[in-house]
């Protein structure tokens, strides 16, 4: 297979890459680890007219720490998240989940971010940790938050010639912990339940802060606000993540396929909500 | 588009489409066949080359992308003195059955004992976990990739 015919630019900084954007127009797409968008384009499922290779520009491939953030580059590899100190939590965890080793050397954060498939570990994550997206466009550069971001399937809230150029992921000041539990048939295989949890104590031992996300089990990566909001200024227990694993259940509706049924996925949400809360606590707890 | 490629330590300039893949790339300009096409879908890495060290599935790489790399592909693992300890190591513990996912399965090992001397169980079959063996004979393919590195690691000891 191969895709349909294409003209590549291939780009050196930002701005030319977002000014080959708006020229291209509509049939336009940037391309970075390509790990999601050659396979779809070889299935003809898309075929850009113009393909913006970003990965020969300069700059975007550090992931660090900067002004209490992780700062992920537009160029950053699942494999130097993996590999990165600089992590934290659900962030760590999730890291070497995402697809298999040789597509983590290759795809980018930013670009599964962008995609927005549902299916994609990482936007649960940034759901669960409050991320923010950060866009150039035309008229400059702008911070999006995730859950204004993740708009639908595959469907983002980014502008038609924005350019995903990194991610600003708010790193806890005091105790925190995530987790990541990801069930897949099989190494490479999109999530059958993913569970992103997140939370951070003040110094009472009680839950500042709480994110939780899911994956697969709803046409988008979804947030469980209800449950986030039960679990703030509560101190941590097995009968407070027993709750909080009912709103989550109540919150995935997924769907009979291949992978299960619908009934089982529910009750994997629940569990995993349990086990993922109960994983974050302990590490927030040592930590 | 005029690209040029170091693809086993020789420089490949030609002349591509944009939309050639660098696994056609390197099996039809090139003319090395040794790199397979398996599910041509990203999935079980028989395409496997190293791109710059770094194993990638060729499938889902333009040649275009890797226009100043170097790459590697299982003909470039034999070396002036002869096999690869890798390629010895999948002889000798019979780390093949068909062939097919071979060239990938080894291109990762050798990456692998590059990085970490000694792998575990574990280290390998995780290494391994995006390569496809459909004989399934993944036990003698960790083996193999373990007694490589014991080899790798007893030679450079013992200079």
């Amino acid at each position: 297979m191969f895709p349909s015919r294409f003209d590549l630019v291939v780009a050196q900084t930002v701005a030319e890459a977002v000014e080959a954007k708006v020229d291209a127009g509509e049939g336009g797409r940037f391309l970075a680890g390509g790990q999601s968008l050659i396979p779809m384009m070889k299935m003809r499922v898309a075929f850009p007219e113009t393909l913006i290779d970003i990965n020969r520009i300069a700059g975007l491939d550090a992931i660090e720490r900067s002004n209490g953030h992780l700062q992920v580059g537009a160029l950053v590899r699942h494999a130097d998240v993996v590999a990165s100190d600089a992590t934290f939590g659900a962030v760590a965890a999730a890291a070497p989940w995402v697809a298999d080793p040789l597509v983590r050397n290759r795809g980018t954060m930013c670009g599964s971010v962008a995609h927005c498939d549902p299916e994609g570990d990482w936007n649960s994550v940034l759901l669960a940790t409050g991320a923010d997206v950060i866009a150039q466009g035309p008229s400059g550069e702008r911070s999006i938050s995730i859950a204004d971001f993740v708009d639908g399937a595959f469907t983002s809230t980014l502008g038609e010639d924005e350019l995903v150029v990194g991610l600003r992921i708010p790193v806890p000041s005091g105790r925190s912990g995530g987790a990541y539990l990801k069930l897949e048939r099989k190494i490479g295989d999109y999530a059958t339940v993913a569970v992103a949890s997140h939370l951070e104590l003040d110094d009472s031992g009680a839950i500042a802060a709480a994110g939780l996300a899911l994956t697969s089990v709803n046409p988008i990566n979804t947030k469980v606000a209800d449950a986030e909001v039960l679990l703030v200024g509560q101190q941590p227990s097995e009968e407070l993540f027993a709750e909080a694993a009912e709103l989550a259940a109540a919150a995935a509706e997924p769907r009979d396929d291949v992978r299960g049924t619908a009934a089982w996925k529910r009750q994997v949400v629940r569990t995993y909500t349990k086990r993922g809360l109960a994983a974050a606590a302990q590490q927030a707890e040592g930590s | 588009m005029e690209i040029n490629i170091t693809i086993n330590g020789s420089d490949h300039a030609s002349d591509v489409e944009p939309r050639t893949l660098l696994v056609d790339h390197i099996r039809r300009t090139v003319g090395l066949t040794g790199t397979h096409v398996g599910c041509d879908t990203t999935s079980c890495g028989a395409c496997t080359v190293l791109m710059d060290g770094t194993p990638v599935k060729a499938c889902t790489v333009l040649a275009a992308q890797a226009d100043g790399s170097e790459v590697t592909t299982v003909e470039g693992l034999k070396g002036a003195d002869g096999l690869h300890p890798i390629q010895s190591a999948f002889t000798d513990d019979h780390g093949l059955q068909c062939g097919f996912c071979t060239p990938g399965m080894m291109l990762v090992g050798a990456s692998l004992i590059a990085e970490n001397p000694d792998p575990s169980d574990d280290d390998v079959r995780w290494a391994i976990s995006g390569n496809l063996c459909r004989c399934t004979g993944y036990i003698n393919i960790v083996k193999a990739i373990q007694t490589a590195a014991a080899r790798v690691a007893e030679s450079s000891n013992g200079s």
